[in-house]
Parts: C-alpha cells; structure tokens; sequence
C-alpha cells in the first residue's frame, strides 16, 4: 500500500495537502497532529520512518509570499493561514532506511502563535535541529528539555533567519531592488 | 552536581585547545580522571550562510557551501551545483559525471585521511600523520590543476565545468594513485595491528547502531556502527551506479571501527577513480544549457546571445522555477543535504543545510560521559567533526 494513502485513511482530517515535488512525498498537515504522527511513523511495521534526515523552519511573512499550492490550502483553511498576516512553518524530512523512502512533513502555524510541538522524546537528533530553528525563527518547540540558543550569542534579541530582518542596511540608497534584488514575478 | 560529598573539578575544554583541532568548547565537569557531565558550546565561528544565501544568486552560493567542510570542499560544491541542476532539470553529459566523480572521491580520500592521521597524532603517533600530509599536498595540486584553488576549491559550474581536464591533471591523478597506495599501505602497517593503538582506541567512544540512527549519525559513523547507509548507493547520483565498490562496516561503534571504515573507504575511493579513468568518457565537460551555463569567453565578445547570456547569468537571471527541491550527496562525514525553496526569483527563497557534523556531534556529549579526559579527545578526533560544517 503506497505510504502517503495510509497515512491518508489513518488520518483523515490532519492532511492538508498532498503533492509530490521532484519525486519527494509531501504532506502539509496541522500542527496539532505532528506528535501523534510522527509516533505513528516510527512505529508502523510498513512505514518505519525511523530516521530524522533534518528538521527546518520557514517563514512566509504574508500569503502572497506562499508558494502557489500553499495559496489553495490557505484559501481553504484560515484558521492556520490567516488572511492577514503570515505563517511560520517548520519542515521536517523522514528516511525510512529499510525501504530507502523520503518524505517530507509541512506544518504552519499563524504568525501570533509560534509553539510547535518538540519531537526530542522521539528522536534525539530533534534536539539540536531545534534549538537551530528555535535560534533563527523564535519557534517555540513545547516539551524540549533545553530550547536555548545554539549558533548565535544568548544576548541577541531577534531572530535573524525571519524575512523581516533584511540582509542589507535597509537604508541604502544605492542598490534598487527592482533591478537588484527578489521582485514579485520576475522569472 | 548536586552531591556535596565529591569534588568535582571543571574542566574548560576548548574553545582554542590545541587537542581539539577546531574552535570546540565543552565544559567537562570531572571526577578525577572520569567525566560525569559534558556541555558542549558551538558556533564560535557560525557565519549565517543561510541567510547569506537568500541574497545571492545560485552560483555565488558555491563559495559557501566550501567552507562548511574545508577538508572536502568540492564534494560540497558539487553537492551544491547538482541540486540547483535538480531544480533547473539540467542533465549533465556522462564525461561530466565521471569528472565529478573523480574530484569528489579525491576529496573523501583528502578528508579521511586527515581524520585518520589526526587520530594517530591524538595517540602518541607522529609518523603517519607526516606520511598522510605529503599526499594530502598531491590532492590538492591536482584540484589547483583542475580549478586553480587548493583549499576552498569552488571547482565547477552548475551544468558542470569552467574547462577540461588538462593532460597534466590526468598525470598527476596517476601518479598520485600509485604513490597514495604505497602510503597507505605503510600507514595502515603502522596502525592496523599496533598493539598500543588498538589498546587506545577498541572500546573507546562507541556507540550502538540505534542509539547511532536516532541521534541522526551518518556516513563513516554510522558504518561503523554496522549500518550500510550510504547516499552513494541507496540514491546514487553523478552515476555512482555504474562504479563497482564496498561500503565498509564496523561492528562495534567505537573509535577503532571508524578508523578501518575511513581507510577501507580510502582503498574503495581509489578503486572508483581507477574505474572512472579507464572508463573515462568522451564528450563535452559541461551541459549544453545556454542560459544556465556561462558561454565562452571569445564568444561573449563577439557573439550577441552569448554576451546577453553572459550578462543574465552573472545578474543571477537564470530561469529558476518554483518549487522545492532536497538533494544530498554522500559527503566527506555523512549525508550533506541541501533543501532549497525557489520562488523563482534570483536568489533562493530559503536554503537549509543538512551538516552532517552539527547533526552527529550532538552525541558527543553522551558518548564522553563515564570516560577519561584522554578518551574524549580521541573521540572527538574519529568523530571528525569540522568546525566549519558545525556551524555553518
């Protein structure tokens, strides 16, 4: 049985979207369901995905940053995706080394509220995978033994990898932006 | 530690301990000679390559990805140019591969061999480490041949190479295959059945295979755990399927096992590039992708297109499209992974380094609990965690 149906019938309200970008399995799902899925995960006979590849936050700051999938599953669930303002999300890859299978899970979580559940009880590569992402996007991961900061100085008060810390002085004038730099719809 | 009956010493271990080779801190508290507790403190030299990257256009990300792990730098650039491929859905021609190939088992020798010789500096032996060092010097002459750099390479192009292999690289290749076998054969005289090397490294920093998976080791680590996980061979990319080879694997975890892996895998690379150069392909040393590819240099002084094209894809205007991509080769110490977000703009909208160092290391502390001081710094050593990967 393919993987992402029986995650699909086991969980029949969690999945937001299914899809498949460059062969990689992906699953967008509610935040909510991560700990009990990832349980799950791990400890089906037929799935074992019992290795944490990597673990990474995202920060789409507002919805027409979202990429063009994430823009139907936002239009169809507000509750996550609020019309307003932006989601933090947090990206994690499986490996099920017995069958040599990749997946990746996708959760959000509106931008007011950053708690993610931990998943250090699980795996003990999750650990510092998150205080990585605890240090550069501020997500609070509930149930981690020590969510400090790891790569920057514990005296920072800002979280650098957050889109609305540009990487250039913001106020330079002698670099464009329509010319130099990210512009909506330049392809 | 709360029991007031003992007297516990701390010990500030790092970060510029010269038995560290690297910037590691770890503060150790001790029970005489026994570690009962160890902190480990990174990102002495963390550089945001990832927020870096969210500003720069594909090619100028290369740069980066070479110092994360400086001790096998093309292996990372090439990493790194196969996944923009990956999201552009370039095909690179055969010869390209086995040219990959070649550098990137160069580089897994140039990397083990400084983990192993390192170790045999950490136990009181010398020899081996000058011995390795003098081969080491032959890598690197063949990368300055192949791209002009020796250290931080940034060999390559995405779609595959600036030039050829010249007849010299080629030479050198031959000639460092023949003296490398001879070198290691005598280093692993040395070390194999040293009596006093055994003692000091069998049983020393192990770790089982589950408790290797779940904090997410790979690579030499992992094997020698007795995992056969390798990149290589379970997603084989750049047609590592058409070599023949072994994946090495340990039995017990310990600092002994991850030593024989690395030379095993030593011999193997050898083998593959041997097979490489006889198979060596003909054909042209890039992918025919104009807008993607940098033209000729003639051609961009007199050939309208090509001098848009140079001009585009120095501006970073390359038809990235939308999407998501994860590609990992098999680096140096593990599976290195790059997971790139393209809005199909210039830049990445998000790239995320899969370290294989940052990931392991967090064990350290685990597996140096209930061990001498001594017994930390060569696990440290087989470990061969590299600051720059660490960090990023």
């Amino acid at each position: 049985m393919n993987v992402v149906a029986q995650i699909e019938t086991h969980f029949p309200n969690a999945i937001l979207a299914v899809s498949e970008p460059y062969g990689m399995p992906t699953l967008v799902i509610r935040k909510e369901a991560i700990t009990e899925m990832m349980h799950y995960l791990y400890s089906q006979p037929e799935l074992q995905f019992q290795f944490l590849t990597t673990l990474c936050g995202m920060h789409y700051p507002t919805f027409y940053d979202l990429p063009d999938d994430l823009q139907e599953v936002a239009q169809k669930n507000p509750d996550i995706f609020p019309p307003s303002s932006g989601v933090y999300g947090v990206v994690y890859h499986l490996h099920n080394l017995y069958s040599n299978q990749r997946l990746r899970i996708k959760a959000f979580s509106p931008i007011s509220d950053v708690s993610f559940p931990s998943l250090t009880s699980l795996f003990s590569a999750a650990n510092w995978m998150e205080r990585e992402t605890y240090d550069f996007f501020g997500l609070e991961f509930q149930g981690h033994p020590n969510l400090t900061r790891i790569l920057n100085m514990d005296e920072m008060t800002y979280f650098p990898l957050r889109k609305e810390y540009a990487l250039e002085d913001a106020t330079r004038q002698d670099k464009n932006d329509t010319f130099f730099g990210r512009t909506q719809g330049n392809e | 530690m709360s029991e007031t009956n003992k007297n516990y010493v701390t010990v500030n271990l790092g970060p510029a301990h010269p038995a560290t080779h690297g910037i590691f801190q770890n503060i150790i508290t001790m029970d005489g000679e026994t570690i009962v507790d160890a902190v480990s403190t990174i990102g002495y030299i963390h550089r945001a390559f990832e927020k870096l990257s969210e500003r720069r256009p594909f090619y100028q990300i290369t740069p980066l990805t070479d110092r994360m792990n400086y001790c096998s730098s093309p292996i990372n650039n090439i990493g790194w140019h196969m996944t923009v491929e990956k999201l552009l859905q370039v095909e690179v021609p055969k010869k390209v591969d086995y040219m990959r190939v070649i550098i990137m088992e160069l580089a897994r020798i140039s990397d083990h061999l400084i983990c192993n010789s390192i170790l045999g500096v950490d136990t009181g032996a010398f020899s081996g480490f000058l011995y390795m060092f003098e081969q080491r010097e032959a890598i690197y002459e063949i990368y300055e041949e192949i791209c002009g750099a020796r250290l931080t390479t940034n060999i390559g192009r995405i779609g595959g190479f600036e030039r050829d292999f010249s007849p010299l690289v080629f030479e050198r290749i031959r000639k460092f295959i023949k003296s490398f076998s001879k070198t290691l054969e005598e280093f692993e005289s040395l070390f194999n059945r040293n009596r006093i090397f055994m003692d000091r490294t069998i049983g020393v920093g192990a770790i089982s295979a589950e408790q290797a998976l779940n904090y997410g080791f790979t690579g030499p680590n992992l094997r020698a755990t007795g995992v056969d996980y390798d990149v290589r061979v379970s997603e084989p990319y750049s047609r590592y399927q058409d070599f023949n080879f072994i994946i090495p694997v340990g039995s017990q975890g310990d600092t002994y096992d991850r030593f024989m892996v690395r030379n095993v895998e030593m011999w193997q690379s050898l083998e593959i590039i041997k097979q490489a150069l006889e198979g060596f392909p003909e054909g042209s040393y890039h992918a025919d992708v104009p807008g993607i590819y940098l033209p000729p240099k003639d051609d961009v002084y007199n050939n309208m297109e090509a001098l848009i094209y140079h001009f585009k894809i120095v501006m970073g205007e390359i038809p990235a499209p939308k999407g998501e991509v994860y590609f990992a080769v098999e680096g140096g110490n593990g599976e290195l992974g790059f997971y790139l977000t393209s809005d199909g703009g210039r830049t990445p909208y998000r790239l995320h380094f899969r370290r294989p160092c940052f990931i392991a290391y967090q064990a350290y502390a685990e597996m140096i609990k209930g061990k001498m001081l001594s017994d930390a710094i060569i696990t440290l050593s087989s470990l061969n965690i590299i600051a720059g990967e660490l960090d990023a």
